[in-house]
């Protein structure tokens, strides 16, 4: 009888953890997202620094005319667990770019590794103005700020297999999935029909098929490719920790389990002559 | 029970710090010598794993509060520095904000035990009262906390909360600008958030002792509701139970380090990684997880009473839904504690542990079709149980009968 | 008995003495990135070198630049400067140094110290004092031109941050 109540109690506490907020925060409203194999789900998810410099070639010769990202420094680049260049090289890279200084005297500097990943534009109006009033949002974590819903009892399971990569999937199928409006639903002016968020938004079709020449020339130069890359720079912006988070996560869990089953020996033992 | 002292100093230090400030003989007494009931089960480890997360919280927030910046400019990036530059930063901030969801997890799966087994009936008024007032601040230091990221979830959520304190009749609209601190949520509103948010926890460690005390004076509790009647019902609580309360602590730890290290987002909103921006608002507003069920409550009420109306009702209804709790000792008035023992009582209290669910789930749902009615059975049935059901229970149950004591419960024959 | 009692006994602090000692592993474990927080972060640490371009510094003349919070002297000696520097004899100093150790080889003309006089650290003033080189107005400390201390309160010549050319115009510091 106890037994029962017990498993009822717990099946029902475990499911008020399960029941958790909201729809995330932009979600699909055409179709169901395609979800996507990323190399960082999981456990054992790691970064694909090859990908991850793909993706930061789409971001530098495509995205970065219009999306600033603030919170990126030019040395993340080359930090543990960043995109495995060198230090000189991302010295060098940081050199093509300016940065406003108002203690030099022109009020402009070459940047240094140390500085943050210049906004293309100077204030938000002028990054309106460029963009038929729409802002361009910010990357930094974008890719954390979007999010896929998924029916019950997908989004239970996401508690059990550690699923947090709805913003690259969400990326992912924007991207992917510009097309005409379909028949009867009319885009205003200067919208483009997105069929995966089933409306149209102010970006056009950033990606094409052949748009950047990959340097490894065994990869499919299409628009998929792209956005899967860039999609996996972008998560990689907004977690730049994640490798060494679930690294680390693994070798507590183990001890964690390690340790309980010693305390729960240790309770038995207190325990041993005690009538309970 | 107090006083069971049979310390005595082993060495001229330690009589002489007894002789001024008995802290060795305080700690025996309370923490190691004082009398458990021998047949607690795991649902009474939740106070221990509710000291520690106490402890985990105070201890990352003193470090966050190191290098966050409270002000709406700097505050979203002052995270993100924490998250990416600062060492462990990512680990730190990942536990604080995993760590309020587990303690809110922990303190619902206390109350309800106290549901349950009548852990609030007297002698432990006062015990119940001051876990109804732990609670309230919980709830006040997670909403504040909640705001200091300052992203779209923090600003509108704090929004929400402010403007409801304007249902108020009166006072309202001054109430809420006294809050604020201006007629909007802006810096002054972050900054004491802010200063109180650091300074709540340790209002809860004050209160959260006298808990204890209040604890101490009649005993624990215990699964059968009879009350201890010699030492051959209790044990010493160490090592009985400081090895059992130690063990469950890390069980209870391997879900929070799950979340922490793979899925630290997956309790949250994605829109809080959107700064926060007074012109746009999301399109749906929650609040976290814990909350829900009071969130769902306080917009069910969508019609107006005679004078009252739909605004201040769902205030009233929230705040009652809590106010609520605090008179529960006095509102179930059955002689019996324990709900093993209580049939008629059991399904009862299912049916409100399943209602409390579906208001958690409904608190996440936007407020239209066939959530709204849903919305108002459940709220109606919440308090019909603390206002109808549990009296009338109290008058026309016939118990099990109750085992004569706690050691007989436990071995089964008269000992 | 008595021996099957000490042994039963052993063997249960085997496993308390074991878990205490993997608990006390996980305290520290713990206990570590707590502490090694309020170490520097790594935006402090980013900036714990900077290069600085030199060319733009006539001779005789002198910039303050900013290094790990610091104020730091970057000065283009004149030849007069560098000719008076090495002709002071080490026994007249306070805190004896030659113009070589002040400098690097190849590059003697480049003065970098940092500009915290190490009385109490005001910042001096450049090309004043009777040794033609610093003079701090707090408490009348005197430098010269090799930085070093000649006269007043302060124990110690001014101090060389650890640097580097990397190239005839550009100069690593930190």
């Amino acid at each position: 009888m106890f037994k029962i109540k017990t498993i009822f109690a717990a099946v029902a506490l475990a499911s008020s953890l399960a029941f958790s907020s909201a729809a995330p925060a932009a979600e699909g409203g055409g179709m169901e997202a395609e979800l996507q194999n990323w190399s960082f789900s999981g456990l054992f998810g790691t970064y694909d620094t090859h990908q991850l410099q793909r993706g930061f070639q789409v971001f530098q010769e495509v995205c970065s005319g219009c999306h600033s990202a603030d919170l990126l420094a030019f040395r993340n680049l080359s930090e543990e667990g960043g995109l495995g260049y060198t230090e000189g090289q991302v010295k060098a890279l940081a050199a093509e770019y300016s940065i406003m200084d108002p203690s030099t005297d022109s009020g402009e500097r070459p940047a240094v590794s140390a500085d943050r990943w210049p906004s293309p534009f100077e204030t938000e109006q002028d990054a309106r103005d460029s963009n038929n009033g729409a802002y361009p949002p910010d990357f930094s974590v974008l890719a954390k700020a979007r999010g896929i819903t998924q029916k019950f009892p997908y989004w239970a399971f996401n508690y059990f297999t550690a699923y947090q990569e709805g913003g690259p999937d969400f990326i992912y199928n924007v991207l992917t999935n510009y097309a005409e409006p379909p028949h009867g639903v009319e885009v205003g002016d200067g919208q483009y029909y997105n069929a995966y968020l089933g409306h149209g938004i102010s970006m056009p079709p950033p990606l094409a098929d052949g748009l950047i020449t990959y340097e490894d020339e065994s990869l499919p130069q299409t628009t998929e490719q792209y956005a899967h890359d860039v999609s996996a720079f972008m998560m990689w912006m907004a977690d730049p920790h994640l490798v060494s988070r679930k690294e680390m996560g693994f070798r507590v869990l183990l001890f964690l389990v390690l340790f309980a089953g010693m305390m729960y020996l240790v309770k038995r033992k207190v325990w041993a002559n005690v009538e309970h | 029970m107090a006083g069971n002292s049979t310390y005595t100093p082993t060495n001229p230090v330690e009589k002489w710090l007894d002789d001024r400030l008995p802290l060795v003989r305080f700690s025996k007494e309370h923490l190691m010598d004082f009398p458990t009931p021998k047949n607690l089960n795991y649902w009474w480890t939740f106070g221990a794993i509710l000291a520690m997360m106490l402890v985990v919280q105070i201890v990352t927030g003193i470090i966050l509060a190191m290098h966050y910046t409270p002000n709406v400019d700097l505050a979203f990036n002052s995270v993100e520095h924490i998250r990416r530059d600062v060492n462990y930063g990512r680990i730190i901030q990942g536990s604080h904000a995993v760590g309020a969801s587990m303690f809110f997890f922990a303190v619902y799966v206390h109350i309800f035990r106290g549901l349950y087994f009548g852990s609030y009936k007297a002698p432990r008024e006062i015990l119940w009262i001051l876990g109804c007032l732990i609670f309230l601040l919980m709830m006040a230091t997670a909403f504040m906390g909640y705001v200091l990221p300052w992203g779209q979830m923090s600003f509108w959520g704090a929004t929400v909360i402010t403007n409801i304190f304007s249902a108020i009749p009166l006072v309202g609209d001054s109430l809420m600008e006294f809050l604020r601190g201006g007629f909007a949520v802006d810096n002054a509103t972050l900054n004491r958030f802010f200063s109180l948010h650091y300074l709540l926890p340790f209002v809860i460690a004050a209160v959260v002792a006298l808990h204890i005390w209040a604890l101490h004076v009649p005993g624990n509790n215990n699964p059968t509701g009879v009350e201890v009647s010699s030492s051959r019902d209790t044990l010493s609580f160490h090592p009985y139970y400081t090895m059992k309360d130690l063990f469950a602590i890390v069980v209870f730890f391997i879900p929070f380090a799950w979340f922490v290290f793979f899925a630290p987002d997956i309790l949250g909103h994605p829109d809080n990684y959107i700064m926060a921006n007074s012109q746009v608002t999301p399109t749906h507003i929650v609040p976290e997880w814990y909350l829900l069920p009071f969130y769902a409550m306080l917009r069910a009420i969508d019609f107006n009473v005679l004078f009252i109306d739909s605004k201040l009702g769902g205030v009233i209804v929230m705040f009652g839904s809590i106010l609520i709790l605090f008179v529960l000792p006095w509102l179930d008035t059955s002689k019996v504690r324990s709900g093993n023992f209580r049939p008629l009582f059991r399904p009862f209290y299912w049916i409100f542990v399943l209602n409390f669910l579906a208001l958690l789930y409904l608190g996440a749902q936007p407020a239209e079709g066939i959530y709204t009615i849903l919305a108002k059975l459940c709220t109606a049935y919440y308090f019909v149980y603390f206002i109808v059901i549990l009296p009338v229970l109290a008058r026309i149950e016939t118990p099990r009968p109750l085992p004569k004591s706690i050691s007989e419960s436990v071995l089964g024959t008269a000992h | 008995m008595a021996t099957q009692a000490k042994t039963t006994a052993t063997r249960r602090d085997f496993l308390y003495v074991a878990t205490g000692a993997v608990g006390v592993v996980g305290v520290a474990g713990v206990v570590w990135p707590l502490i090694d927080q309020m170490n520097p972060d790594a935006s402090v640490l980013a900036l714990s070198s900077i290069e600085f371009d030199v060319s733009s510094i006539e001779v005789g003349q002198s910039v303050t630049i900013k290094w790990r919070g610091l104020p730091v002297f970057v000065r283009h000696r004149t030849e007069a400067e560098i000719e008076e520097a090495k002709a002071v004899p080490l026994s007249e100093l306070k805190d004896p140094a030659t113009d070589a150790e002040r400098t690097k080889e190849g590059h003697e003309e480049w003065l970098i110290m940092i500009a915290n006089c190490t009385h109490l650290g005001c910042i001096p003033v450049g090309e004043s004092g009777e040794y033609d080189g610093w003079f701090c107005p707090c408490h009348g400390s005197v430098y010269d031109t090799a930085g070093r201390i000649r006269k007043g309160p302060a124990p110690k010549n001014l101090v060389l941050p650890p640097y580097e050319f990397v190239s005839d115009t550009l100069v690593q510091i930190g």
